[in-house]
């Protein structure tokens, strides 16, 4: 596949990352601020290969994670009610909410679908008159434009047994978040590409002046990656807290503006909990009013939600990059991707779960990688 | 959840408002909605995610990395 398997070529790997052992004169960490990429480190062991010193500090850009609980518990609520039609995305169907979770639902008679787009949930509604459909529309800038336009369309087609429960999470403010947390020790930061495929550029040069930061748009492909480190890595060394970019076919600087248009239509900011982070001002979106008809929360009455985490799953700390996933006394013990006690080890774009994956052993290492380069 | 993926754009099947159109992804074809990019059409590389094309991805952009990689491939087999 183009665009593909040329950006996992070997000898670039290997020349990306003798560049970057010559630039390297000091210690630095590094935040990868998305899941898919915190993946795709481990899966190609990127990490092993930075010289020692070299730190990659997973962040909290995994949209199943860092859902609230709150809204996790109104989903299942919802997805129970008889005469609901309920459409997630896959991933969702296993994440523990205060009680069980939209599997356990479905086995107990709900009506519970996995849908890969919103629009599946939508064509599904023109389907079933006699039911209420509802789509789960969680997700940050990359998946949002999706479930506009899904909104977008029901109100134009007057699909009234349409629908959503809302959790959109915008990055930027979880980039301030991450610099304000007491011990933070990130010193530069990889920005999700797909990300700023929709939105651009533009939202990270004051924070990157005001954070003393170099912020590198990276993508999802090994020599992506390498790249993006080796960017930020030569701004760490001289001294650049700016904006570059590692990722130019996939993002221009003003990002998608028909999509960004969609959404500025259909949503507005709000300040959304972010599950083991914590408020955060402006850090998501809500359906404007000229939508807010569509949205499932208004809809239905599931007031009285009592949320409660495990005592045991410390999601949090490693969502904010404080506690390595091998590190959690749970991890492969009690907690598994089957027998999941948190978020992060159930998606595919969680740490707990990437580290189990791709078998990290503890080593005291903040992010599991004790392997010593050659 | 669904990752974004990049995808060849092989038809345009309806100029509606979803702006429907078959791609090839990872070998097999899909139905995603090119909504977001009104001028990209067959034949050309985007970046799909939940059904929905994001964006386009610059094959200029791609060659110029892949020149700067391979450039540094060179250098470091001289040296060695
Ligand atoms: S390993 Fe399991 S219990 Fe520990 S933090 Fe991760 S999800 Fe929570």
């Amino acid at each position: 596949m183009r665009y593909l398997t040329e950006f996992r070529d070997p000898r670039a790997v290997a020349a990306l990352v003798d560049d970057i052992r010559a630039t390297v004169t000091r210690p630095w960490a590094i935040m990868e601020v998305c899941g898919g990429q915190t993946h795709a480190v481990l899966r190609y062991g990127l990490d092993q290969m930075l010289p020692e010193g070299v730190e990659l500090i997973h962040g909290p850009g995994c949209p199943v994670c860092v859902t609230p609980l709150e809204t996790v518990d109104r989903a299942l609520a919802i997805a129970a009610l008889p005469q609901v039609t309920f459409c997630s995305f896959g991933d969702m169907l296993r994440v523990p909410g205060t009680d069980g979770d939209l599997a356990r639902v479905r086995a107990a008679g709900g009506d519970v679908r996995v849908v890969c787009s919103p629009l599946e949930a939508l064509a599904l509604a023109g389907r079933l008159p006699d039911r209420q459909v509802v789509f789960f529309g969680i997700g940050f800038e990359t998946t949002a434009p999706a479930n506009a336009m899904a909104v977008h369309r029901a109100r134009a087609e007057d699909l009234r047994n349409f629908s959503v429960l809302v959790s959109h999470m915008r990055v930027p403010p979880v980039i301030d978040a991450v610099m304000r947390a007491p011990g933070c020790r990130v010193q530069g930061f990889l920005a999700a590409g797909h990300v700023c495929s929709v939105m651009g550029t533009g939202e990270y040069h004051e924070r990157a002046r005001r954070h003393r930061v170099p912020i590198v748009v990276t993508g999802f492909e090994p020599l992506d990656l390498l790249e993006g480190i080796r960017q930020t890595l030569h701004r760490l060394e001289t001294g650049r807290h700016e904006v570059a970019n590692a990722y130019t076919r996939a993002v221009p600087a003003e990002g998608n503006p028909v999509a960004r248009a969609m959404l500025a239509e259909v949503f507005e900011p709000t300040d959304r909990t972010w599950r083991g982070i914590g408020p955060i001002q402006d850090s998501g979106w809500a359906l404007s009013a000229a939508y807010r008809d569509f949205d499932a929360e208004a809809r239905f009455d599931v007031a009285g939600i009592r949320t409660r985490e495990p005592a045991e799953c410390r999601a949090g700390e490693v969502l904010q990059g404080r506690l390595s996933p091998p590190d959690c006394p749970a991890f492969a013990t009690i907690c598994t991707p089957r027998t999941p006690l948190g978020a992060t080890m159930v998606s595919g774009e969680g740490a707990c779960a990437a580290h189990y994956r791709y078998r990290r052993a503890g080593t005291g290492h903040p992010n599991g990688n004790g392997v010593t380069p050659r | 959840m669904c990752l974004a993926v990049p995808a060849k754009v092989l038809t345009i099947e309806d100029e509606g408002p979803t702006r429907m159109a078959r791609v090839e992804l990872a070998g097999v074809t899909q139905r995603v909605s090119l909504a977001y990019l009104p001028d990209v059409g067959p034949g050309e590389y985007v970046i799909v995610h939940v059904g929905f094309a994001l964006q386009r991805l610059d094959e200029q952009e791609a060659l110029r990395s892949l020149e700067i990689f391979a450039e540094l491939a060179a250098a470091t087999e001289q040296l060695e």
